[in-house]
């Protein structure tokens, strides 16, 4: 049966955007949070920390002025925006692991139906994995997105009812956004708050492992 | 006056014994102290014990003492994806290394520098990084005890010092440094430029002299990564 079309990562960033305050201090992680900054609402003004030390963090660098010593998490040389500070990395982690950022964005492997969240490590792989400050910010932020594709590329449902993967987080997630669905973690289970244009809630169930609960008729995402 | 100042990197780091447990300041290619490393590694150390954001660039920051087998323990949060020669390393069983998540090692060296014996946190409860830890339940929270992470030596990264050793930082290049600074028995500190005392304001201070025990002027050596 082939599929139809899902969202791209770039729309699934620029739902995820959405869910962004005017004003709110922001954490991005790896993978498609990184492209959220691409789509802010118009009109909004978000402060994105970075965990080596910024706050306050601009568009990446233009060729010809990256700065070595002003780089994001992943290495990338950005700029600062008016207003921005600098600090140390203990201060940087008090933020995200004190709730004291609004948001914080990850990207996931699994995300369980309690909000269990998997991201660092795939069971079985080579090497020694790698931490950073995943369980930091799962475990301290005050609204935690995760953003990731619906199923594996081999049609696997990645929310499920138990992580199978190494963990990040226990009950971490408050709202997962896919390229199927914007799902939300409640204390009744897992909400299906909106699907993607064309999808059903239905269809958007059978590609998922644990039960979404639904609401009356479930909206089709909107892009601003 | 005590006189902190050292001639050479070589010189900086002479002492420093076989198996020391060595903290290196730096991420994501900025504020690593390279010279040290390198001079580190010219004198042929054997069986570090690394504490360490990651675990280098390819032969650059951490890597070279890797490529050369020259640690055998690391404490980190992220490798990083161009930690090949750690990764080698690890394979083959020639090192090995604790995980720890980026916050929780700030805070672990913290409490080392803050003559606290531990804390407990609710990160990395449930998760691999828990095994082998006290878990409790504070205010219906499930948390874990995190123990302090001491050097008996640091190898920073600082923009300016004054004679003293007071010292100031560039941009996003202050990371992990002035945590380890003060979390470990001697810090040695690379820096672009040393200055007469009084030169840095006392307000612009970040890292107090108190924490830094030789100061070596080197030139920055940055590797592109």
């Amino acid at each position: 049966m082939p599929d139809k079309p899902r969202l791209t990562r770039e729309q699934i960033a620029q739902r995820a955007a959405q869910e962004l305050p005017d004003g709110a201090y922001v954490n991005l992680g790896w993978g498609i949070p990184n492209l959220i900054s691409d789509y802010l609402p118009k009109g909004i003004t978000v402060y994105f920390h970075s965990e080596n030390g910024i706050l306050g963090m601009g568009p990446r660098a233009k060729a010809g002025e990256e700065d070595s010593d002003l780089v994001d998490a992943m290495k990338v040389p950005v700029t600062v925006i008016s207003g921005a500070s600098f600090f140390n990395q203990a201060d940087a982690h008090l933020m995200t692991r004190g709730g004291h950022l609004d948001v914080a964005a990850l990207g996931g492997f699994q995300v369980s139906e309690k909000g269990d969240l998997a991201n660092w490590k795939i069971p079985g792989s080579k090497g020694s994995g790698g931490i950073g400050g995943a369980m930091d910010i799962a475990a301290g932020a005050r609204k935690l997105i995760v953003c990731m594709e619906h199923n594996t590329k081999e049609g696997a449902p990645k929310i499920v009812k138990q992580c199978t993967y190494p963990l990040t987080g226990i009950e971490c997630t408050h709202t997962v956004v896919t390229d199927l669905a914007v799902i939300d973690v409640t204390q009744e289970g897992l909400e299906l708050r909106e699907v993607a244009p064309g999808w059903s809630a239905e269809e958007v169930q059978e590609r998922t492992g644990a039960k979404l609960i639904t609401r009356g008729s479930v909206p089709e995402m909107r892009f601003g | 006056m005590k006189q902190k100042i050292v001639s050479s990197l070589d010189a900086a780091v002479a002492d420093i014994p076989h198996g020391a447990r060595i903290m290196f300041g730096g991420f994501g290619g900025a504020g690593f102290p390279n010279n040290l490393i390198q001079a580190l590694s010219r004198k042929g150390i054997q069986n570090v014990f690394a504490i360490s954001n990651n675990c280098g660039t390819r032969d650059g920051e951490l890597g070279i003492m890797f490529k050369n087998g020259q640690v055998k323990h690391v404490i980190c949060s992220f490798p990083g994806p161009h930690s090949n020669h750690f990764q080698e390393r690890y394979a083959k069983g020639q090192v090995t290394c604790e995980l720890v998540p980026q916050g929780i090692l700030c805070e672990r060296m913290r409490a080392a520098a803050a003559g606290l014996l531990g804390f407990y946190t609710t990160v990395g409860v449930g998760t691999e990084v828990s095994a082998g830890k006290e878990e409790r339940v504070i205010n219906g929270k499930r948390c874990i005890l995190e123990s302090p992470i001491y050097g008996d030596f640091a190898l920073i990264k600082a923009q300016k010092a004054d004679e003293l050793g007071n010292l100031t930082y560039r941009l996003a290049a202050r990371n992990f440094n002035p945590i380890m600074a003060q979390a470990a028995k001697t810090t040695i500190v690379e820096v672009d430029e040393i200055v007469p005392v009084g030169s840095i304001p006392p307000e612009n201070v970040i890292t107090p002299a108190i924490f830094v025990h030789r100061i070596v002027q080197a030139k920055g050596m940055h590797y592109a990564g």
